[in-house]
């Protein structure tokens, strides 16, 4: 359990805004929870990366984020789908293969994707969206649009060389990107010291002229305040910026994985410092939400996964006829 | 049926595997996963080679993201077994300098879906040093990456890309679809002054097959007929091969005597082995997941209409995988990448047609 210690909450923080942030986090974790359940059962197939103990990252940043703002991600990234509002249901029935999943079944947990929600995946080749991160926000300033683009991405991804293209194009052209890296300190089996010859990640950042700020990614009212000071420097500097939040992985890389590579006690020890109890303590503390406020909370999430897993049950597999949709469009303008 | 499915476990597949092997053995013979036999070939060219050395993503501590390095680490230490961070092109381009600089690389891409970040450096580099050198400078490189489709891991992660590197000249390319390869094609390959890919599938890692206890380096320059029949050559690699096997199996109780050849070395062809089957059966389909056009059957249709066309009594036939990138749900998956009852209803066509 946590720690009777509270944290010093880096803002004031409102009962309904807190109230909202635990929700949030709490339907991520259960969710996965959920999923992970589901793919023993074998209804979710493929590879499953959880985002368990890392919540405060996703639901810290997109606080930060307007509604036209688009949004990268990774292959981890069911969380950043909730969080960014896309419906539970969706989600899920995406990870059943459905085709009333988000990306129509087609791409499974790691290809989720909504494009009316600016949210540009689920994306598995490690690196493989932050040169795309950089042409939208090109985009949006070729546009005059007011828009920026946020392009979350792991440690792992930091060795890169599109890392560093990107990087570099972005400060190069003044592309209003915000790159979030999520650092959990291993690339599958390998830890940060063996990939990087310098583990801070925000040194990297002023190597290309950009600026930059490591936070505790466990503390989701610090990530929250941090992204804030990110988004409205590049509001209005129209320049790009590095957030590193540093936080830790709970659970395996996939479903896959021994953890041959770390010890249970490094695990224990980050668990103490779980996001979702750390919240609830403090908002608890402020006498901003009480017990029964818990339990609302709770019940209501277990209602929503089980209502998406509903959705995801019922839904209909594409005719095998449809095979060959979407290889390219079908309607081509004709000039 | 689909053979590739995750986690592996086809009892028909095995049946087979261990029914070719069996054949070829002496009494003196192992029972081995590949996945130990992968293992057992590289622990084999680190003991005989003080220049051979691994790298790659996670192949030392987390122990191959396949686990099929697993332990090697503690047996051989860091200098020999080296963790990469994620840089494929920076670290294919270190195992060229290396093998330029007198060591004997093996570097292991995780799966072939990251090799095409390094592509520059396998296509530019490895395969190109020797010829714009004048011949004065060789890449004794060996790279080594698992691929495979039907594990539902999406359009990303569920590439053929055998055609890819086939097209490059070069550059030699094997597939290992047998445990006879995965324990033998690497040392061969070690051998060799020119850069070598070699291909590993995911699908066999758990399967279990007897080789000689004595099994060591093989042949990688030829063909292999997995087995002999006189109406049609059914000539494939890779996943193909264990698909082609089942269905030749069921021909052959409708009275069909299919002969399969596994390809194994996909550049440069060992178009004689190819012939003189083709010649004899006067039929060829030809399977492989990767899409149709511009694949490595689409290579070997053109070479037999070119050689020996008046031989055939049918016109050749491939069965490749759909164009479309490869979808997540289970029954796509499989519609789009060729079936063993693919196969065995394109056969009983083709004999139709005689
Ligand atoms: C180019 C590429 N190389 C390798 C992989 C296999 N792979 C998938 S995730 C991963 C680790 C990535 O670590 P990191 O960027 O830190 O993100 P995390 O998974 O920790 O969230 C690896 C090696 C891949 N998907 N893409």
């Amino acid at each position: 359990m946590v720690e009777e210690t509270v944290i010093q909450p880096v803002q004031a923080i409102e009962k309904d805004h807190g109230s909202r942030l635990l929700y949030q986090m709490i339907l991520i974790r259960r969710f996965e929870e959920k999923s992970a359940e589901l793919y023993t059962k074998e209804k979710i197939r493929g590879f499953l990366h959880l985002y368990v103990g890392e919540e405060a990252v996703a639901v810290g940043v997109m606080q930060a984020l307007s509604a036209e703002d688009n949004v990268l991600c990774t292959y981890r990234e069911h969380g950043h789908a909730l969080a960014r509002g896309i419906d539970a249901g969706a989600i899920m029935a995406e990870m059943y293969g459905k085709v009333e999943g988000c990306s129509r079944g087609r791409g499974g947990s790691m290809h989720l994707f909504d494009a009316k929600k600016n949210f540009y995946g689920g994306n598995a080749i490690v690196g493989g969206h932050l040169g795309m991160a950089v042409g939208m926000a090109l985009a949006s300033k070729k546009q005059k649009k007011n828009n920026i683009t946020c392009c979350f991405f792991g440690e792992g991804a930091a060795a890169e060389g599109e890392f560093h293209e990107a990087m570099n194009l972005a400060a190069l052209w003044n592309a209003p990107v915000l790159f979030i890296c999520e650092n959990n300190l291993y690339a599958m089996g390998t830890a940060i010291r063996y990939s990087h010859s310098v583990v801070e990640i925000e040194k990297k950042g002023p190597a290309y002229g950009i600026e930059t700020m490591a936070v505790d990614g466990m503390d989701i009212l610090a990530v929250e305040k941090a992204a804030k000071e990110a988004t409205g420097k590049i509001r209005t500097t129209g320049r790009p910026f590095l957030l590193v939040c540093n936080t830790y992985r709970f659970r395996a890389h996939s479903m896959f994985d021994a953890e041959l590579y770390r010890n249970k006690s490094e695990v224990e020890e980050w668990k103490k410092r779980d996001p979702i109890p750390v919240l609830q303590q403090l908002l608890l503390h402020q006498n901003l939400i009480n017990q029964n406020d818990i339990e609302v909370i709770n019940k209501e999430v277990q209602e929503e996964v089980q209502k998406a897993v509903d959705f995801a049950e019922t839904g209909t597999w594409e005719p095998v006829e449809e095979l060959t949709k979407f290889v390219y469009s079908e309607k081509i303008s004709e000039k | 049926m689909i053979l590739t499915n995750w986690p592996g476990n086809n009892k028909t597949a095995l049946c087979i595997t261990l029914a070719v092997f069996k054949k070829m053995t002496d009494n003196n013979t192992i029972k081995l996963t590949y996945r130990e036999a992968i293992k057992q070939a590289i622990r084999e060219a680190l003991q005989k080679d003080d220049r051979v050395f691994l790298m790659g993503e996670d192949v030392g501590r987390y122990g191959g993201a396949f686990a099929a390095t697993k332990g090697l680490l503690q047996e051989f230490g860091p200098e020999r077994i080296m963790d990469t961070p994620l840089s494929e092109s920076g670290f294919v381009g270190a195992g060229i300098g290396a093998a330029l600089g007198g060591m004997r690389p093996i570097v292991e891409v995780m799966t072939v879906n990251f090799s095409l970040l390094a592509m520059d450096q396998v296509v530019n580099n490895a395969a190109t040093l020797l010829h714009m050198s004048g011949g004065q400078l060789n890449v004794p490189l060996v790279i080594r990456m698992s691929c495979g489709i039907g594990r539902q891991l999406a359009a990303q992660h569920s590439h053929s890309w055998e055609p890819l590197y086939a097209h490059i000249a070069g550059l030699k390319v094997l597939s290992a679809g047998t445990h006879e390869d995965a324990r033998g094609m690497l040392l061969t390959a070690l051998q060799d002054p020119d850069p070598v890919i070699i291909f590993e599938y995911n699908f066999l890692l758990n399967k279990e097959a007897e080789i000689p206890a004595n099994a060591g380096a093989v042949n990688i320059t030829k063909a292999k007929i997995r087995r002999e029949g006189k109406d049609i050559s059914i000539i494939t690699y890779g996943a193909g091969v264990y698909k082609a096997l089942d269905a030749a199996k069921e021909l052959s109780i409708l009275g069909i005597d299919a002969e399969v050849i596994d390809l194994r070395v996909l550049r440069p062809l060992d178009a004689a082995t190819i012939f003189n089957s083709v010649k004899k059966t006067h039929r060829a389909l030809l399977v492989e997941e990767a899409w149709s056009s511009v694949n490595v059957s689409s290579e070997i249709s053109a070479r037999i209409t070119e050689n020996i066309f008046y031989d055939l009594d049918a016109p050749v036939q491939r069965l490749g995988g759909v164009e479309v990138p490869v979808p997540y749900p289970k029954h796509l998956e499989d519609a789009s990448v060729p079936q063993q009852t693919d196969i065995i209803n394109k056969v009983k066509k083709m004999l139709q047609h005689a």
